[in-house]
């Protein structure tokens, strides 16, 4: 390929045709390598394909690409074998040399190598038949399937930077904003704020200069939707800001990822790059008179990085604090100018939306909440990835249908969205549609687009604890109300865990949250609280059975826990006794092992380490082994 | 290891390459936390005039990101993901293990086995969780009986280098 440098949007057509007409190949294997593809070992997947290719002669006839995230993360590496879309889960280097023999060669698909459904042992041998993908709409991620993110090429052959060319050929700034209001769009990364409106308000915000941020700090801890974007399709983020940039009249961008996404980070420098060597950033755009630049920043480690005035800090070169909203960025941002920060997903919807048209993309959601969004499915439910669905969704639907429901036989009790802002909602409300007002309605929040799903091993007192210890360390500490409000309401939680509080810490715990909403200066602070309150809300007897009963039903605190051995189970096979850390377990007078309750931490190192085919030794409530004790003959 | 004389013109040398705006100091430090391994405090007055700040300033934004240390770190690194979806897998309980075996609080190192324990906030990784990267290698689905065999092998290996 040579890289050409488009002077007119004419050019670029010419040189897109000429890419269609081009032939393909007959067959392409992508292999899902984004970074937690990678984890699991999908280059060593790709370089047996590369291999087994060679020694078959294969090499005119099928293509291997290494795309973006496929979505379907917990059964990676996995691969997808088009035009069929085969697809083939958790696979090691040995089944290659088959696959190529037998998909490549013969075009048949191998049953055993396919996907299985543990429940029915159903067998599923395309991504369009798995019940994980059916119920998707996959307006953003479908590119994911089989883009090659590095190449600019590739993302031409997928209509990339038709939508630009269109913009620059046909529109005026102005029409554009009424697109984007018209197709409703809002803002991804949480808040939900209509983005055509501000677009509009910096552009009539009266300055000489405006900037635009791409926000990839993506620090909700359980979401990973940007990252996977970034990682799967950087082009049509650059694409986006491009438009949004000739709409709002900036002439400068930046792209701020967390340092923690190494691979977002080079994909998108490489991105800009390229874009830039094709003419789509820099002076004159396409002959069009437009210039804008982007730059990529890297973050540094901050979760509050990720509020918008604090990210402007960031970029700025000083430390991450937020400061005083109004003035809003729109109006006073970077450097003082009129600055507009959109999340990684609304930028990446932009392209996709001039190219459809407004009414194409309002025709799908709730009368709010247009669009599909991208939700990180993770927690205790079967089938964990990344999913993007169209608002309106029931949360049942996302969660039973496309995450095919609880795992291990266990009972889902809630899901937790929006990160250490939303809040856990219960299984009893799952009939609720995905958008932004019902969530907000039910006490939590869509956020960035993380989705938790609880089931009855996790304890609310702990998931709370965990939320506010996060939002404890992450505060910046400028204001005093987040700053100590956080740190209090970590002592007060830990106190209940660790079954020593009492009844009136609950209504402390409310009065914080309250204070805290009501007085803190940024979003950290004033949606710190959330996980607590929304857990009190809904679970209190969970709380309550902490402080009355010195409990912990889902046995998780671990002051309120012990670990025991069943004899009748135990086989005495002792690897229990060898594992224990603290010389815990002892053999007992009848020669079996017994934990020494005094000496144990409940760790769980015996828990894990005894073979699943005995699974001798339980969890139990520290309580009631102290009844037991006290039946035992001569116990007391 | 260098000495820091080298360090200071490793630095300076990096200085050259930025234009004095204060806008390239975050990725300054960026770029002497990867060449050295760490933040010097001698080369905060040399970045202070040339960004036009004052070292404190300077030191402020160091200690305030977590992506930057003042002291040298050790060779090995053993980070731990600390996300919602790896904490409701048990996360919480093989920072504790690994803890243990390194006989370290989260975020401190052992200087004779040379070990960084670190605890990261998400990795992104949410769907193959609990997490651990192990110098730079990502490991996934990992069980809390592995954490043994994963410590001993690090620490292992590190006797062997010296």
């Amino acid at each position: 390929m040579s890289q050409v440098r488009f002077k007119s949007v004419k050019e670029l057509e010419e040189y897109r045709r000429s890419l269609q007409s081009a032939s393909g190949f007959p067959r392409l294997i992508s292999i899902s390598s984004a970074s937690c593809g990678r984890a699991s070992g999908a280059l060593k997947i790709a370089s047996a394909f590369e291999k087994s290719i060679k020694e078959f002669g294969l090499n005119e006839k099928v293509k291997l690409k290494l795309t973006g995230c496929h979505g379907f993360c917990q059964f990676e590496p996995d691969a997808i074998i088009f035009p069929e879309k085969y697809f083939y889960p958790n696979l090691r280097p040995e089944h290659v040399p088959l696959i190529v023999e037998e998909t490549i060669l013969e075009g048949k698909m191998i049953p055993e190598l396919a996907f299985k459904d543990e429940a029915n042992q159903k067998v599923y041998l395309t991504v369009d038949e798995l019940p994980f993908y059916r119920k998707q709409l996959r307006w953003l991620m479908d590119f994911h399937l089989d883009l090659d993110p590095t190449s600019l090429d590739d993302y031409f052959r997928h209509e990339g930077f038709k939508a630009l060319g269109s913009v620059l050929s046909s529109n005026k700034p102005e029409e554009i904003l009424n697109i984007i209001s018209a197709s409703g769009l809002r803002g991804r990364g949480g808040a939900g704020f209509p983005t055509g409106l501000k677009w509009r308000l910096a552009r009539e915000a009266k300055a000489d200069k405006r900037y635009l941020i791409c926000n990839g700090d993506e620090g909700d801890p359980g979401a990973y939707m940007d990252r996977g974007l970034l990682e799967s399709n950087p082009f049509s983020v650059v694409e986006g800001m491009i438009i949004g940039a000739y709409a709002v009249g900036a002439e400068k961008g930046f792209v701020y990822i967390r340092q923690e996404y190494p691979l977002a980070i080079e994909r998108v420098e490489q991105a800009i790059e390229k874009a830039r060597e094709a003419g789509f950033l820099g002076e004159d755009i396409l002959g069009s008179g437009f210039s804008f630049d982007l730059e990529l920043v890297r973050g540094a480690g901050a979760f509050v990085s990720g509020e918008e005035t604090a990210l402007i800090a960031s970029i700025e070169g000083r430390r991450a604090f937020p400061r005083q909203r109004p003035p809003f960025p729109v109006v006073r941002g970077l450097w003082e100018k009129p600055t507009v920060i959109n999340n990684v997903e609304t930028w990446a919807n932009v392209p996709l939306i001039i190219r459809q048209g407004p009414t194409w993309f309002s025709r799908v959601g709730t009368e709010k909440s247009k669009g599909t969004k991208i939700f990180s499915l993770v927690g205790q439910v079967r089938y964990t990835g990344l999913v993007e669905v169209p608002f309106g969704l029931t949360l049942g639907e996302v969660i039973n249908e496309v995450g095919g429901g609880p795992k291990n036989g266990k009972k889902i009790k809630a899901v937790q969205t929006g990160g250490p802002s939303g809040g856990c909602i219960p299984a009893s409300m799952f009939n609720l549609p995905v958008d932004y007002e019902s969530l907000n309605q039910a006490g939590s929040i869509i956020g960035s687009g993380g989705m938790i799903v609880l089931d009855e091993s996790t304890c609310l007192v702990d998931m709370a604890l965990y939320f506010l210890n996060f939002a404890s360390l992450e505060s910046c500490g400028k204001c005093a109300v987040c700053r100590i409000g956080t740190r209090q309401m970590v002592r007060i939680l830990k106190k209940i865990s660790s079954g020593e509080g009492e009844i009136s810490d609950l209504e402390r715990l409310e009065k914080l949250g309250w204070t805290m909403q009501k007085g803190s200066l940024c979003g950290l602070g004033r949606t710190a609280a959330n996980p607590v309150l929304s857990a009190l809300g809904y679970f209190r007897a969970e709380f309550e059975k902490h402080i009355v009963d010195k409990e912990c039903p889902a046995l998780v605190c671990q002051k309120l826990i012990a670990y025991e051995i069943e004899p009748e189970k135990c086989a005495n096979c002792q690897l229990c006794l060898k594992a224990c850390p603290y010389g815990a377990i002892r053999v007992g007078t009848d020669g079996a092992p017994v934990i020494n309750q005094e000496l144990c931490t409940r760790c769980g190192v015996c828990y894990s380490t005894c073979p699943p085919q005995f699974s001798a030794i339980r969890k139990v409530s520290w309580k009631s082994l102290e009844q037991n004790d006290d039946k035992r003959p001569g116990g007391n | 290891m260098k000495n820091l004389g080298n360090k200071i013109s490793i630095v300076e040398k990096i200085l050259q390459t930025l234009p004095g705006e204060r806008r390239y100091l975050v990725h300054f430090l960026h770029l002497v936390q990867q060449a050295t391994g760490y933040i010097p405090e001698e080369i905060l007055p040399a970045a202070a005039r040339h960004f036009s700040v004052s070292p404190s300033e300077i030191f402020g934004v160091v200690t305030f990101y977590s992506a930057f240390s003042l002291k040298p770190h050790c060779q090995h690194e053993i980070v731990v993901c600390q996300g919602t979806a790896c904490h409701v897998r048990g996360s919480g309980a093989i920072m504790e293990e690994f803890s243990r075996w390194l006989g370290v609080k989260p975020g401190e190192e052992n200087l004779e086995k040379n070990v960084l324990l670190k605890p990261v906030n998400c990795l992104g990784c949410c769907a193959i969780g609990p997490v651990v990267v192990v110098d730079g290698q990502l490991q996934a689905k990992v069980d809390l009986k592995e954490v043994k065999r994963i410590a001993e092998k690090l620490t292992g290996e590190s006797e062997k280098r010296e």
